[in-house]
């Protein structure tokens, strides 16, 4: 009784035991591809999974995707795995039920995917996720369909955009939706209809898709196919196509006769020598092109070798041949208004990029200044040049990284990190005031050899201390990620920052030199010592001050260029030579001037930038050459005090 | 004239015979020509140092006596170097090219080897054909010339633009050390057609005398060097005495002064720029193959500030002090720095001089402009004082 | 008194030389030429202690050839001219029978002469840009086609990279191996249009432009991948300012050969996950050999140091050296030359290691992907690439061939039949 009871039971359960397998058969059977996928192989296993219809295929593609399947030694199976401390977790495919707990890593081998298998995954996922309640989800997919653009994905886009909840999603939904019509669109009108939205789109993401419907080939004929959507008539010689490689098409293609290059006329002669004489001609005279042509003339009379194709043939072949650029999609409506919709974008993205050159050189400018306001406190105002400035920006932004290591969160530890650099350089430049510069105040150009010494010590200081590698410098979450404008203008919130302190700087040396009671005490001392003593004024604590408060300001810009770019011990030198510029070309003792000459330089250098992306080694060289030339015109600077010469 | 010159200059006579007996010391001591004491490792260090000792006269004489910080006169080295090594490489390149080419069927056509020479060269650097400023790099002459004629001619373009709008003191600095960061820029680009950061290497191998070992090719350049010291020091101690020097050291000393007794200060100035120039291309020209190799870096803004500490802490306005300052600073950097210095051990830290010495260089030279502005050279000043 | 004492050492070397059984002076010297001070002392400072750990740990194996080895550390402090004289005081003054050494290109192919000049033995650990070939040089780290070409063929073929992006510090490495994967990618059906080249300055740190340069290539309507030879400092602005701009490493896959475990440490990585870097080893992989490895270099080195490329390639080139010293029964460069052809070794990441006739090595290739610990996840290992000295993609080098075996040349012009010459091309 019992016995057959429990047959009844087993004979229930069979169709869900095998049902519970299928997933698990279905994967054996793609075992190989599974293990070791490829972009270019996994189509069709994505395809049959998803074909299965089976319900635990979406569980197991996003586990696929994200690295966490792992197929178990023992028996050969695959499970859904997550990694904890005490061993993998295993979970069984198709019931996604627990199989196993405490695996050791060696004992199940993790599937890892490559980004492009990932991406795969990715696509074939999104008929899953499209709807899925998770907003997270629903963006992944979106991503994914972005990424590649598939026709097959249009009506399931389109039935999943009305019950969008969320605004966002709907309307990238709405886009995405609108790419896959204007390439994969039913019929023209809709595609041209599609198209004629993508002119007011300046997203890469658009003009990817006005590039792609506007594809050419080059098609070589000597009759232009009657159907053949023409982009253009190319010219051999002119333009991108070379003479010689449009040829070697018609050699290639066309069975033409090949060129005869001085490479072949060479091997061709070396092949031929007969005692010493080749083509009539003894070896020893072959040193120039000139015999060599005869020789070989006279090897091609021999019918030994191909004659050598003269500039007339080919002026003929280019005369019987035409090149053209035929646009790979064959009705010309879509394409003219893909042409006119690329060239309303493209006028619009040429506005937008320059903008967006201009904001780079705005926050280039910003990082110049506040790498040089110091200096301009320093030795603008009270003439002492101080070589070692940069290595008080590098101090600064060691301060921040220190401070880092002890406070773990990033805002409040740049809190600290700003006042403190502050202080530690401030107190830095006093001592360097004291015990060094003061002695030295009518040497300047000691000065320069005395500072430089100091900042050579400093430099391997930090390097004895920090060693030589980079140290990070986090900035804190807030400041992740930029403002954007458009699709094109962009700019990162840690340069917007950079930017707004050095603003507050200038703000607040302004305040300071012209409305405070230290301000009008700095400016007498500057202007003369002497009197300003005899009004009760103690210069050399004004000295002492005011040099501390630049020294104090390069402390903080260090932070700042930690921030945004690495934490050195050579960092300041990167910037010593560039702010020394900045603060001579804006012209000496003024504030204005070093914004001045911080924007000149900054503009400058993004100008020579843009005209020449490819070298920006050679834009820094450019620059400073200007630089050079533009003190030999302008010794003063942008912004010249009256009666004050450089060398004054 | 050259004995009442040599007469009136006791210290003249004095470098030359000490120079002379260093020379005569060390080749009686070297691997090449002696009795092996001196490695000849040691030799080409030796005789690099010369080289140092050549632009620190130089610069003393810009600096020291016309009052000019430049920060630039390495910049002129190393372009003496360039033009030397422009010529080594291509000529050595030309000799392997050739052999190369002899047994081959036809006899190579002239472009042919220039292709193949070019491409011997640029190759690591990923290119294949002569940049335009390679085009005298197969005459020996025309190198040796561009020696002169470059850092002259950059050394007279830059210093007339500069003094002519009256550029001076700190600002002449660092306008000399944007021009030294431009020219390493500049180099540093692998368009340059200078092999970039990669520079022009081998130049120890002198093309035609493949045969001939380092040893002695080593010594040979030791005396060269000797000599180009010994000539420059005397050049430039003819051109400091008599009325001339009195001039430039008036320049230093009060140039709007001179200017108003009716001097044409600019051309003082833009003669001791241009011709310090030369003669610090001509010290690079004779550093760099006993180095065997110039790249970028040679040429960067510090050294030519490490210049400027060597005649700081050899004593300014002494040309003997300059030299002292080089070799004295240069050899011990390199016995700092190649671990000879025993490295002290404080039981809490070690401290390893490979990496204290820059702190030590820097503080020393803190030292050096506070309280001892006349360097080591001026020890020599009190000692002749005492002896009076 | 001194007859005595010379007897007495007569004696003692012959007794030496007897138990040794072989014509090895007892200690073997082996110099160790890397940058202590100076700015590639970061990287250089790695393998002179990995040196140290080698020498150590074969010195307690019993040496080689019956001597205990000692290690004969200079330090070139950075300065490439420096190099030349620290080589060739290393063979003249300490008169050693290997060097170990090097990280920069400039700085070998200051070496080069003096060991070419002197018959000196070098065995250089790092990737590099290949077309040389140097008799006196084994190159135990990656060759372009070990390290650029199959991380391109990765790009290709398993990431669909339509559109190139290559960026490079301005030197030569990045130089020529751009310029290879240049030519490569042209006759891979890449149009020219289609790959941008950009160079910057060491340790430049304004990447903006650049950045968003590289994004807007996307208007193209292909994908595009960025091939990143950016070197050392560098990269720490221009992955900031990549994360900045908001592309993940699905968008806009960027492949560095120039940054490993070593420089990731500069770095907070979690923006970064998902990009990927190409070497011939990475510290995560997963063999036994490799963990005893970390676990000797982490007990010698400290335990938060990390284990990267060069390092392995020392693991390799010194045990080789060893070997094939055992195998000459001398330390003697042309004996061991000769026998370091065909010598094989296990690798640390799986696999064996052969020296080639071409003084190269053939070894694995494996892609790393960036994780937010700052390793590697390995996830493309292909078999073993022989090193290839002279690139088959650029058309002047595609003709030459490097065997020092068989034809004593390392640049034979296979057209011509002729060795080009017999010194490398410095």
């Amino acid at each position: 009784m019992l016995r057959i009871f429990t047959l009844v039971i087993a004979l229930a359960w069979l169709p869900f035991a095998v049902s519970a397998q299928e997933l698990q058969t279905l994967l054996q059977s793609h075992r190989d591809v599974i293990i070791k996928p490829s972009r270019k192989t996994v189509g069709p296993t994505l395809d049959a999974l998803v074909a299965s219809g089976l319900p635990s295929v979406r569980g197991f593609l996003e586990a696929w995707q994200e690295k966490n399947v792992y197929l178990r030694a023992e028996d050969d199976q695959f499970y859904l795995g997550s990694d904890a401390d005490g061993g993998l977790t295993l979970l069984d495919v198709d019931t996604g039920a627990q199989a196993v707990t405490g695996v050791d890593k060696k004992d199940a081998k993790q599937i890892k995917p490559n980004g492009g298998v990932r991406r795969e995954i990715g696509s074939a996922l999104v008929a899953f996720q499209l709807s899925d309640p998770d907003i997270a989800r629903r963006t992944q997919a979106l991503d994914a369909l972005a990424r590649s653009l598939d026709a097959a994905q249009l009506a399931p886009l389109i039935a999943s955009i009305d019950n969008e909840t969320d605004a966002g999603l709907k309307t990238r939904k709405q886009k995405l939706a609108n790419y896959l019509q204007a390439r994969f669109g039913e019929s023209p009108a809709i595609r041209v209809a599609a198209i004629e939205n993508l002119a007011n789109d300046l997203s890469v993401d658009g003009r990817a898709v006005l590039s792609q419907i506007l594809a050419t080939e080059m098609l070589v004929a000597q009759q232009l196919p009657d159907d053949a959507n023409v982009a253009e008539v190319l010219e051999p010689g002119e333009g991108d196509l070379d003479r010689i490689a449009a040829y070697q098409t018609l050699v290639d293609d066309h069975g033409l006769p090949a060129l005869v290059v001085p490479a072949d006329i060479r091997r061709a002669l070396e092949a031929n020598v007969d005692g010493g004489i080749v083509g009539g001609i003894p070896v020893a005279r072959l040193d120039n092109e000139a015999e060599r042509a005869r020789a070989y003339d006279a090897l091609v009379e021999a019918g030994k070798v191909p004659a050598r194709v003269s500039e007339a043939a080919i002026d003929q072949a280019f005369a019987d041949w035409g090149f053209y650029a035929v646009y790979l999609e064959s009705d010309p409506t879509i394409t003219e208004a893909a042409e006119t919709a690329q060239a309303t974008a493209q006028t619009r993205v040429t506005l937008s990029q320059t903008a967006d050159i201009g904001l780079d050189a705005i926050s280039l400018a910003s990082i110049y200044f506040l790498a040089a306001i110091g200096l301009a406190v320093t030795f603008g105002v009270m003439g002492v040049i101080n070589m070692a400035h940069g290595e008080f920006i590098m101090m600064g932004a060691y301060t921040g990284y220190v401070v880092q290591q002890i406070v773990p969160d990033y805002t409040l530890s740049l809190i600290i990190a700003l006042p403190l650099a502050f202080a530690v350089t401030f107190g830095a430049g006093v001592a360097m005031e004291r015990l060094v510069i003061r002695w030295l105040y009518n040497r300047p150009l000691e000065t320069l050899l005395a500072t430089f010494g100091i900042s050579i010590a400093l430099q391997q200081l930090a390097k004895n201390i920090f060693g030589t590698q980079a140290r990070p410098l986090t900035s804190p979450g807030w400041l992740d990620g930029a403002w954007i404008i458009n699709d094109v203008i962009q700019i990162s919130y840690i340069r917007i920052a950079i930017f707004v302190l050095a603003l507050t700087f200038l703000c607040l040396l302004l305040l300071i030199l012209k409305r405070t009671r230290l301000g009008l005490e700095v400016r007498a001392v500057t202007q003369n010592p002497r009197m300003a003593a005899s009004m009760g004024i103690n210069p050399e604590k004004i000295k002492m001050l005011t040099f501390g408060l630049g020294s104090g300001i390069a402390g903080i810009a260090g932070v700042a260029i930690g921030l945004y770019a690495k934490v050195t011990s050579e960092m300041g030198a990167d910037y010593i030579v560039q702010s020394f510029m900045t603060v001579v070309v804006g012209g000496v003792g003024n504030v204005w001037g070093t914004l001045a000459g911080a924007s000149m330089i900054g503009g400058f250098q993004k100008g020579v930038e843009w005209l020449n992306p490819s070298n920006t080694l050679a834009a820094q060289t450019y620059m400073i050459l200007f630089i050079i030339l533009f003190i030999q015109f302008r010794p003063k600077g942008i912004v010249a005090l009256k009666g004050r010469a450089a060398g004054d | 004239m050259q004995r009442s010159f040599l007469a009136q200059n006791p210290s003249v006579m004095w470098f030359l015979a000490a120079l002379g007996l260093f020379t005569v010391v060390v080749t009686l001591l070297a691997e090449g020509t002696g009795t092996a004491l001196i490695s000849t490792s040691f030799v080409k260090t030796l005789g690099k140092v010369l080289c140092l000792c050549l632009i620190a006269i130089a610069m003393d004489v810009v600096w020291g006596y016309c009052g000019i910080l430049s920060l630039g006169h390495f910049a002129f080295f190393g372009i003496g170097g360039y033009s030397v090594g422009m010529w080594l490489m291509y000529a050595r390149t030309e000799a392997i090219v050739e052999t190369s080419m002899a047994s081959s069927v036809i006899p190579p056509t002239s472009a042919e080897v220039q292709d193949a020479i070019a491409a011997q060269i640029f190759g690591v650097v990923g290119a294949s054909e002569f940049p335009m400023i390679w085009m005298f790099s197969h005459s020996l002459v025309l190198q040796l010339l561009m020696v002169v004629l470059v850092p002259g001619l950059l050394a007279l373009v830059f210093g007339w633009l500069a003094f002519r709008s009256r550029v001076t003191g700190v600002y002449l600095s660092i306008l000399t050390q944007a021009m030294t960061l431009a020219l390493a820029l500049y180099l540093l680009q692998n368009d340059s057609g200078l092999r970039g950061n990669n520079g022009l290497s081998g130049l120890q191998n002198i093309p035609g005398f493949d045969d001939v070992p380092q040893s002695t090719i080593s010594m040979v350049f030791f005396w060269a060097s000797a000599a180009a010291l010994g000539a420059g020091y005397v050049l430039f101690a003819r051109v400091l005495s008599g009325k001339m020097g009195s001039v430039i050291r008036a320049v230093r000393d009060d140039e709007v002064r001179v200017r108003f007794l009716g001097y044409h200060v600019e051309s003082y100035k833009l003669f001791v720029f241009t011709l310090t120039a030369i003669v610090a291309g001509i010290a690079g020209a004779l550093y760099y193959p006993q180095a065997g190799i110039i790249n970028p870096t040679e040429v960067a803004p510090i050294a030519s500030i490490y210049l400027a500490v060597w005649v700081a802490i050899g004593g300014r306005g002494r040309l003997y002090g300059s030299v002292i300052g080089a070799a004295f600073v240069s050899l011990l950097a390199s016995w700092f720095t190649g671990g000879g210095a025993p490295n002290i051990n404080l039981g809490v830290y070690e401290i390893l001089w490979t990496e204290w010495w820059l702190v030590l260089l820097g503080a020393s030279f803190v030292a050096v402009t506070l309280f001892f502005p006349g360097g080591i050279g001026s020890l020599f000043d009190r000692l002749k004082g005492d002896a009076k | 008194m001194t007859r005595l004492t010379k007897l007495m050492a007569t004696t003692a070397a012959s007794m030496l030389v007897a138990g040794a059984a072989a014509a090895a002076d007892c200690p073997v010297k082996v110099g160790v030429l890397h940058s202590l001070s100076g700015t590639m002392a970061i990287s250089e400072t790695t393998l002179k202690d990995t040196m140290l750990m080698l020498i150590d740990q074969q010195n307690k194996a019993g040496g080689v050839l019956g001597c205990q080895i000692e290690p004969v550390v200079v330090d070139p402090a950075s300065d490439w001219p420096l190099f030349a004289e620290k080589a060739r005081e290393l063979l003249t003054v300490h008169e050693v029978d290997v060097i170990f050494g090097n990280w920069t290109s400039v700085s070998r192919k200051s070496v080069l002469p003096v060991i070419e000049e002197l018959n000196g033995l070098l065995f250089y650990p790092v990737q590099y840009e290949g077309e040389e070939s140097s008799k006196n040089v084994f190159y135990t780290g990656a060759a372009p086609n070990q390290q650029a070409i199959p991380a391109v063929d990765y790009f290709l073929e398993e990431l669909g990279i339509e559109r190139f992006a290559l960026l490079g510090t301005d030197y030569v490495y990045p130089r020529t191996t751009n310029n290879i994967l240049e030519q490569y990618l042209k006759d891979k059906g890449i149009a020219a249009e289609d790959i941008f080249v950009n160079y910057t300055p060491f340790g430049h740190s304004d990447w903006a432009t650049i950045v968003s340069d590289v994004v807007g290539l996307g208007e193209g309507g292909k994908q595009v991948g960025v091939i990143s030879t950016i070197n050392g400092d560098a990269n720490i602005g221009f992955y900031k300012e990549l994360a900045a701009a908001g592309v993940s490493a699905d968008d806009l896959p960027v492949v560095a050969f120039s940054v490993g475990e070593e420089e990731l440490s500069g770095l907070d990585t979690s923006n970064l996950v998902g990009h990927l870097a190409a070497w011939n080893y990475f510290q995560s992989a997963e063999t036994e050999a490799n963990a005893e490895f970390i676990d000797a270099w982490k007990e010698f080195a400290g335990a938060e140091r990390v284990t990267n490329d060069p390092m392995e390639a020392h693991y390799i080139g010194f045990n080789m050296w060893v070997n094939a010293a055992e195998a000459a029964g001398s330390t003697e460069v042309d004996a061991v030359r000769d026998a370091m052809y065909g010598q094989e070794f296990p690798n640390l990441t799986g696999g064996t290691a052969v020296m080639l006739p071409n003084h190269h090595l053939a070894k694995p290739v494996l892609i790393g992907e960036i994780q937010a610990d700052g390793q590697f996840d390995i996830i493309s290992k292909t078999t073993e690439v022989p090193g290839d000295a002279w690139t088959d993609f650029l058309p002047e080098s595609a003709v030459l061939t490097s065997d020092w075996k068989d034809l004593g040349c390392g640049m034979y012009n296979t057209e011509t039949k002729t060795c080009v010459q017999l010194t490398s091309n410095y």
